[in-house]
């Protein structure tokens, strides 16, 4: 009889001290997000928004760079790839959670930094302790189903932070919503919602649930989570990773702070 | 890709003595689907597999005012297809016996997934509705059990909740956003799915891929089918309740897409296959080899504890037995087929990419339980490790891709084996060049089909591990 907890304890400790240890977030070599760089566009060349497969980038009359809405970006890297000017530059900028929906809007308008201040009456203090997740596939590809069953492997393991899947929605505190929302699971990811207890909250965990993505847009697809539920955290991501995930609920907590205004990253 | 295709067209009135011919020959049909052939007629195209070492058949057929002959009663596998061409195409299918819709079905104008009960006389026995937002995070589909006590007597899957209409999707982009969509068909089966797809497409434009670009396609497949099989380990052993077996099997399966994402810049190896090769040139980062054969050894010495783990074999010997015959009517792919006895592997058969300069051992087991499911699914594991160890030394140099332009009007089928099974992706290219139908015949669309023959007449305790054994995709069959 093979004695499994023995061979577990003999392989020690798995589980990485990310957050706290800032490198151990575990996606090195991977990348994220299109970075706009200091390097502004020299000619008409449309190419960047012509290999968009989101439509996630606008131009201006003169063809140049206008907005990048990171909440439709993919990270395919096509734009990055067809950009001749290296306005367009890949990064390993992954943590993208946001909690308005503008603030996943790049533009070339001078940035404003907003202040800090709603942070603290924003999140109710019943969360604190612990939070309790209930998830709901509107209509994914299941690659963020398989990141988020990735959160509770060793290597991430959620629960550390205080934060738990649970299965009844009558016991959740987070909606986390993944998919494009089609037509037929629109009526049970709203009975899951109506069923939560107050003060609950959303979060649409990929850019399918942001804005519909790459698979949006059809007959039965829909358009992710806006003008269906009110969403308080929104992640884009194709599939955002388990770290994203993980610092998207902690943002939601409020223990961590958003990195993200106005499409741009500031660290504080 | 080595073995053609041969393209047959065929009057619907021969369809039936076409279909006992290939059956009679050890062949099988694969897929059916139907597109707009002109503004005013649809054609439908069957695909068939003759015996092995044959090409795959393409059989052209014109629908008589919407009306094609039912061919589920011959080839039960093609009862989905049909009862899909009914729903998306309006076609009907003269003499099916479950003529119910699947995949979609309007009320009122609004499109909602269909759900069809048989009727119940016996008092006792009662449905149990589970889904489609049920425990723990998972895919969204509903399950009923019509049972008595412990007893399931019939079992429903009620799926295509999460029919997103991929296919049509793809209808008007260009063949390289087709390439990003196919990624984002079924999120673990990336690569297969981009593979599957670009070779479509490659044939459509009748580009030859360079070698570099076939090794590397194998390389990320092979490893896309690693973590796959880890992960399904994880879950068997959290389905048999093996806490630590399951936290191990999930471990590892973190590891590899670790590894994936180091080597490709992305956990599900996205971004990297498009039409006539690679995006851009691949390196094999310093110490990545190095971490492979440590993770191999970890693998090697978990699968050999679980099949040490009595309590963990009691659960899965006997369980959810798939005969082979039903496997192979009801169209079974992939490990669970394998499983079944049926010897039968797109690498090996019809062998794409890189497969035909590699030997591809092809594990198959008898009993068809969820036992046989597990043996073959960890022989595969070894396989695909094996299958690394041999390329890596022996990557080619040379181009990443060559320039790929699908001809105005030209089609193009492409397959690969995925972790799951067969997959197939049919490409018809419009005049401009852009897509003008994709069809996607997915792994699990087959498997969802032949796993209910395995629930009804058991019992609510092995339906957990029967479900788990059989490592099924919920976005892959509704796409």
């Amino acid at each position: 009889m093979p004695l499994w907890t023995l061979r577990g304890l003999i392989q020690g400790t798995a589980t990485t001290e990310w957050p706290k240890d800032p490198a151990a977030h575990g996606q090195h070599g991977t990348l994220g997000m299109p970075r706009i760089g200091a390097e502004r566009c020299t000619e008409d060349c449309h190419r960047c928004a012509e290999a968009c497969p989101t439509n996630a980038i606008a131009l201006d009359t003169r063809g140049h760079l206008e907005t990048l809405d990171y909440g439709r970006c993919i990270h395919c890297q096509l734009c990055v790839e067809a950009c001749p000017s290296g306005t367009l530059q890949p990064s390993s900028e992954w943590a993208f959670g946001v909690r308005e929906r503008e603030d996943l809007l790049w533009s070339l308008a001078p940035e404003v930094l907003p202040a800090e201040a709603r942070l603290a009456e924003h999140i109710e203090h019943s969360f604190r302790g612990s939070l309790h997740v209930r998830h709901v596939d509107a209509g994914s590809c299941n690659g963020c189903e398989s990141e988020l069953q990735a959160l509770n492997n060793p290597f991430y393991n959620l629960h550390r932070l205080g934060i738990f899947f649970t299965a009844s929605p009558r016991a959740a505190d987070l909606l986390l919503v993944t998919g494009t929302v089609t037509t037929a699971m629109r009526e049970p990811l709203q009975a899951a919602w109506t069923a939560m207890p107050d003060p609950k909250r959303v979060l649409a965990c990929g850019t399918c649930a942001v804005s519909g993505g790459v698979c949006g847009g059809t007959e039965t697809s829909g358009n992710g989570l806006e003008g269906v539920l009110p969403v308080d955290v929104w992640l884009p991501g194709c599939p955002p990773n388990p770290a994203a995930i993980i610092e998207a609920l902690l943002l939601l907590l409020e223990r961590k702070p958003q990195r993200i205004h106005g499409g741009r990253v500031h660290e504080r | 890709m080595s073995a053609p295709l041969q393209k047959l067209v065929l009057d619907a009135d021969a369809l039936q003595a076409r279909v006992e011919q290939l059956l009679a020959g050890g062949g099988r049909m694969q897929m059916a689907y139907a597109w707009q052939a002109e503004p005013d007629a649809l054609e439908v195209r069957y695909l068939a597999a003759p015996a092995t070492g044959q090409p795959l058949e393409l059989w052209c057929v014109r629908p008589v005012d919407g009306v094609l002959p039912s061919m589920a009663l011959h080839a039960p596998l093609l009862g989905w297809y049909e009862r899909e061409m009914q729903d998306l195409y309006g076609l009907t299918f003269r003499g099916h016996p479950e003529p119910f819709p699947l995949v979609i079905e309007r009320s009122e104008g609004v499109p909602r997934a269909p759900l069809t009960l048989p009727d119940v006389v016996d008092p006792q026995a009662q449905w149990l509705g589970f889904g489609p937002v049920r425990a723990d995070v998972v895919e969204s589909a509903q399950f009923l059990f019509l049972y008595i006590g412990e007893a399931i007597v019939h079992y429903v899957p009620r799926l295509f909740l999460k029919h997103r209409g991929m296919e049509r999707r793809f209808e008007g982009l260009s063949p390289l956003h087709g390439c990003v969509l196919a990624e984002r068909v079924s999120g673990v089966g990336s690569v297969a799915h981009a593979l599957a797809y670009c070779q479509a497409v490659e044939q459509a434009a009748g580009c030859a891929v360079p070698q570099y670009a076939r090794q590397w396609r194998v390389l990320l497949a092979e490893l896309e089918r690693i973590y796959n099989h880890l992960h399904y380990f994880g879950q068997l052993a959290d389905a048999t309740t093996l806490k630590v077996g399951q936290a191990e099997g999930r471990l590892l399966e973190e590891r590899v897409k670790q590894l994936a994402g180091a080597l490709t810049g992305q956990r599900f190896m996205r971004n990297v296959l498009c039409p006539g090769g690679l995006r851009r040139e691949m390196a094999v980062p310093a110490d990545w080899v190095d971490r492979l054969s440590v993770l191999r050894k970890g693998v090697e010495s978990y699968l050999a504890q679980l099949e040490r783990t009595t309590s963990y074999l009691d659960r899965l010997i006997t369980t959810g037995v798939l005969p082979r015959e039903v496997a192979f009517d009801q169209g079974a792919t992939g490990p669970i087929e394998r499983a079944s006895g049926l010897d039968r592997d797109l690498r090996r058969d019809h062998p794409y990419a890189a497969y035909d300069e590699l030997p591809v051992p092809v594990p198959l087991a008898e009993s068809g339980d969820a036992h046989a499911r597990a043996q073959v699914r960890a022989a595969e594991l070894r396989a695909s490790f094996d299958l690394l160890e041999l390329l890596l030394p022996q990557l080619a140099s040379g181009p990443c891709r060559v320039p790929c332009e699908a001809m105005p009007g030209s089609f193009g089928l492409g397959w690969a084996e995925s972790p799951r099974g067969s997959l197939y992706y049919a490409v018809h290219v419009n005049a401009d060049g852009t897509l003008a139908r994709v069809k996607i015949k997915s792994p699990s669309f087959s498997n969802w089909r032949a796993f209910p023959f395995t629930v009804h007449q058991t019992n609510m305790m092995d339906y957990a591990i029967n479900e788990a054994s059989f490592g099924l995709t919920i976005a892959g069959c509704d796409r």
